[in-house]
Formats: C-alpha cells, sequence, structure tokens
C-alpha cells in the first residue's frame, strides 16, 4: 500500500507518453539534388537522409549526410564535397521546422494533404529561415512526406568561381520524397 | 515525514520524465540520429593520384581515366644561356584508369630512357570513421619498367629483361584534418641489369609525402625519397620535391621544384644525380585532365 501512489504516478506518465509522442520516422529518406547549368545539369542522389515527424506539434526534422550525395561524374562529387559545401567542416545539412495548422492533417485517414512547412534550414554552417509548400500522402496508415525546397547558393556562402559563374544556375533544388516508420521508443 | 517520504520519490519520477521529454521535443533527430551505421571513407587526402613524382595514397573513382602529363624543365644552374633550364625538356605522358574505387592500373612512357612504365595500384585499407574506424589508408603499388633506348653495344649478346625494371611500394597515410596529410612509403626497387658489379640490383628507399592545404583551391605539396646510403654510387642521392598543386574544374595543375630529371621510380630513385645543395633544381609541372568513362556503376540503385 505504500508505494501505491508511486505506481499510479508511474502509470499515467506512460499512459500520457504513449498518447502524447506519436511519431514518425525514417533514415532513408531520397534526398536529390539538382542544379541547372547552360553546359551540364548537375544531379546527385542521396537515400540515407534521417527524417523524423512528431505528429502533435506538427514537429519536422531532417537531416543528411553531405558526403553520402552521389553524383553522375565523381570529380563533381569531389569538388562538391572539397570546393562548395567543404563536407569536413561541415558533414550535414539539417533542417527543424513545422508543419503550419498540423491539425489538418487525419494520420489515421488515407488522403492528400497540402500544408507549407517552415523552420530553419541550415547549409554549410549557415542557418536560414524557409518556408516551402510539402505534401503528406497518408495510403494504407502510412504517410509520405514530399517537399522542394529552392535555395540560393549565396544565402549559405557557397562560393562559385568566377569562371564556371555562368555556366551553373544560383539556385538549387532540393527534393525530399519519403515514406515514414512508425517510431517505437526504444527500450 | 511518512507524507514526505513519498513525495519524494514521486517529485524525482516526474522531474526525471520531464528531463526527458523535454531533451526530445528539442532534439528529435536525436532519436534516430547515430552514426554507428554508415562507415564514411576519408576522401581527397591529396589533390591527385601523385603526391608530385611519388604515388599518392589517392585512388582515381572507377570509371574514371586521368590524362597526365609531367614535365620537367632543365637545371635552373645551366645559367641564362639555357634560359635557367626552360631550354630543355623531359616529359612523360601516361594514363591512369580506375577499375573500381580501389584499384587504379596505370601506363605512361617518358622521354628519359625512352621508358615504358605500367603499374598497379590498389587500396588494401582506406581511412574512414563511423562504424568503422580506420585510422591510416593502405595502399600497395607495384611497377614494372622497360628501357627502350638501343642497346650500347650491339655486338655483345643482349637480353629483353635486361631492359626491365620493377618497383615495389606500401604507401601508408592519414589526413590529419582538413588541412594536414602525411603519407610515408617504403619502396624497394629492382634492377634486372646494373652498370657495375659493384652496384646492388635491389635498392631500399622511404618516402615521405604530404600535403598543407592553403586555400580551396591550393595546397602546398613535398616529397622526399630517403636513400638509405652505401646501395648506390656515390654521385647518386635523395630526391626532394616541392611545389603548389592547382585545381580549376576538371584539371589538376602541380607546379614544382625538384631535384630529379627522371619520372619513374625506378630511374628517379636509383640514378638521381642532381642535388639541390649544387642547384641542380628543376622547373616542372604535372597536369592532370581527368574523364569520367563510365559512369553507370555511380547511379543510384
Amino acid at each position: 500500500m505504500k508505494k501505491f501512489p508511486l505506481i499510479i504516478a508511474f502509470l499515467l506518465m506512460n499512459v500520457y507518453a504513449s498518447v502524447g509522442q506519436e511519431r514518425w520516422y525514417t533514415k532513408e529518406a531520397k534526398v536529390s539534388f539538382f542544379c541547372d547549368g547552360s553546359a551540364e545539369n548537375i544531379e546527385a542522389y542521396n537515400n540515407k537522409g534521417f527524417m523524423v515527424i512528431d505528429v502533435p506539434t506538427g514537429k519536422i526534422e531532417i537531416s543528411v549526410l553531405m558526403k553520402a550525395f552521389t553524383f553522375e561524374k565523381a570529380l563533381m562529387q569531389e569538388h562538391f564535397n572539397e570546393n562548395y559545401v567543404e563536407s569536413d567542416k561541415f558533414p550535414k545539412a539539417i533542417f527543424k521546422g513545422t508543419i503550419k495548422d498540423p491539425e489538418n492533417i487525419k494520420w489515421t485517414t488515407d488522403g492528400e494533404y497540402a500544408v507549407e512547412v517552415s523552420g530553419d534550414l541550415t547549409i554549410h554552417g549557415v542557418t536560414n529561415v524557409i518556408t516551402t509548400p510539402a505534401k503528406i500522402t497518408i495510403k494504407n496508415g502510412v504517410p509520405v512526406g514530399d517537399a522542394t525546397f529552392i535555395i540560393a547558393l549565396a544565402d549559405y556562402n557557397i562560393d562559385i568561381p568566377k569562371i564556371v559563374e555562368d555556366k551553373v544556375s544560383k539556385n538549387v533544388r532540393l527534393v525530399v520524397q519519403t515514406s515514414l516508420n512508425p517510431f517505437v521508443k526504444q527500450p | 515525514m511518512t507524507f514526505l517520504r513519498k513525495l519524494i520519490p514521486i517529485l524525482l519520477t516526474l522531474l526525471f520524465y520531464g528531463i526527458t521529454a523535454k531533451a526530445q521535443d528539442d532534439d528529435l533527430l536525436s532519436l534516430i540520429d547515430d552514426d554507428s551505421t554508415t562507415v564514411e571513407h576519408v576522401t581527397s587526402a591529396f589533390k591527385s593520384t601523385r603526391v608530385i613524382n611519388s604515388h599518392s595514397i589517392e585512388s582515381l573513382s572507377s570509371g574514371v581515366l586521368d590524362f597526365r602529363i609531367m614535365h620537367r624543365f632543365g637545371r635552373i644552374n645551366t645559367g641564362a644561356y639555357q634560359l635557367y633550364g626552360l631550354d630543355q625538356a623531359t616529359i612523360r605522358l601516361g594514363f591512369d584508369y580506375g577499375i573500381t574505387d580501389r584499384f587504379t592500373v596505370g601506363f605512361g612512357r617518358g622521354t628519359y630512357y625512352k621508358e615504358l612504365d605500367g603499374f598497379l595500384k590498389y587500396k588494401l585499407l582506406w581511412q574512414s570513421t563511423g562504424a568503422k574506424t580506420i585510422p591510416v589508408s593502405l595502399v600497395l603499388v607495384s611497377g614494372m619498367t622497360v628501357n627502350g633506348l638501343k642497346w650500347a653495344d650491339e655486338t655483345r649478346k643482349n637480353y629483353f629483361s635486361s631492359r626491365l625494371g620493377y618497383y615495389y611500394q606500401i604507401l601508408i597515410g592519414r589526413k590529419f584534418s582538413d588541412v594536414f596529410t602525411l603519407q610515408l612509403g617504403p619502396t624497394m626497387v629492382h634492377r634486372n641489369l646494373v652498370a657495375t658489379k659493384e652496384e646492388h640490383h635491389d635498392i631500399y628507399a622511404l618516402e615521405a609525402g604530404t600535403r598543407i592545404r592553403l586555400s580551396r583551391r591550393i595546397a602546398l605539396t613535398a616529397d622526399y625519397f630517403y636513400i638509405p646510403p652505401n646501395q648506390l654510387d656515390s654521385r647518386y642521392g635523395d630526391v626532394f620535391s616541392v611545389g603548389f598543386d592547382i585545381e580549376t574544374g576538371g584539371h589538376v595543375f602541380q607546379l614544382h621544384f625538384t631535384n630529379a630529371t627522371a619520372m619513374n621510380e625506378k630511374t628517379f630513385i636509383t640514378e638521381n644525380d642532381g642535388k639541390w645543395s649544387k642547384g641542380d633544381i628543376h622547373f616542372g609541372f604535372n597536369i592532370s585532365r581527368v574523364f569520367t568513362l563510365s559512369s553507370k556503376k555511380r547511379k543510384m540503385k
């Protein structure tokens, strides 16, 4: 009897936790990168992006390892890591934001939901606030996320050398596409 | 008092829950973020597959062809009449190809001794972080050279095997930081034919090479071959080169000063009579231009 209140407290906390912490995650988000140029288009793919969505708060976080981007040409990949984003110094790109009006999404009902996502995007050690339209599709109870970020390289202190300045676009498209798994708290 | 005794653990529990919940809310990614699942290879320890004269621990990526022009002018101490060496030229043209990310093959031909050379280069260990931490890269190089000059004495019986030389190298290197890379390379050269009875067929040397990055596209490089004494004729000695790597798009320009004229291991290790102390210094450059021949392997599934 002496420990009764303690047990109750524990139970209550756990119930609260399981209701309040519905989360979805993936470690295999597809993040692609496109930069149009007059000489050649540059594109790179990465399927090792991390993403977590917290349903009650609408918080969304994505992180991607710069070195995991694969380019068609090895030299492009080397230049990307060495000269442009300096992957040794800034290994990850991170987005931490929120879904606007998350209550509009019915996570248990199949359907498509157009949403707006805004938050801090950090690339090359520089953080900018960014807002972008996104789509969440619930299919068979599993959410699939889709978002495109259009970013200006200059906003992230990524220098384009003078000699190639005319050949590549100053903006790049970052496309995130992934299905998510239910997050179960590890014991 | 009994009430208080019951309350304390409850409060502690609440506090504990509060802290963990807060920590999670601040950083959702920390829930799943662990670097233990990926192996990250360290890249760009050197800008090129050669430090200057020596092989570096860098390999070509699979499907990449590297066309290399190595060029050494004459000695600076030849004076104004030879325009400080610029009137003379020694060249090696070569092609290297990456069969896999770890395995490179190459061949080239140099004007010095009209020598043809080929090599195999395999990266046995690749410096990496993450799930598998390997502190150094270890690269094995095996090369062969064929002297292309006419026989010095056509009247005696000459064997093709006399034209051949071999070199073997173990390169151990580490990129200590974004700025600094160092490698060491025990090297052995074997010559089938030597000039005099006293000379050794097998010559041992130790290479040391470094890159110090000065800016995003320029790096200071140096390589040194130490040849322990009593192996070679006293005319011959160590090789030291120092220079800059300059990178522009698809090219890497390596500009340097060196006391060696030849551009393959067999020849510059065993027959380098240039001395820095006497001013036997050559200005030289290597130009590397890479072409992606096969990009299929690189495409994502």
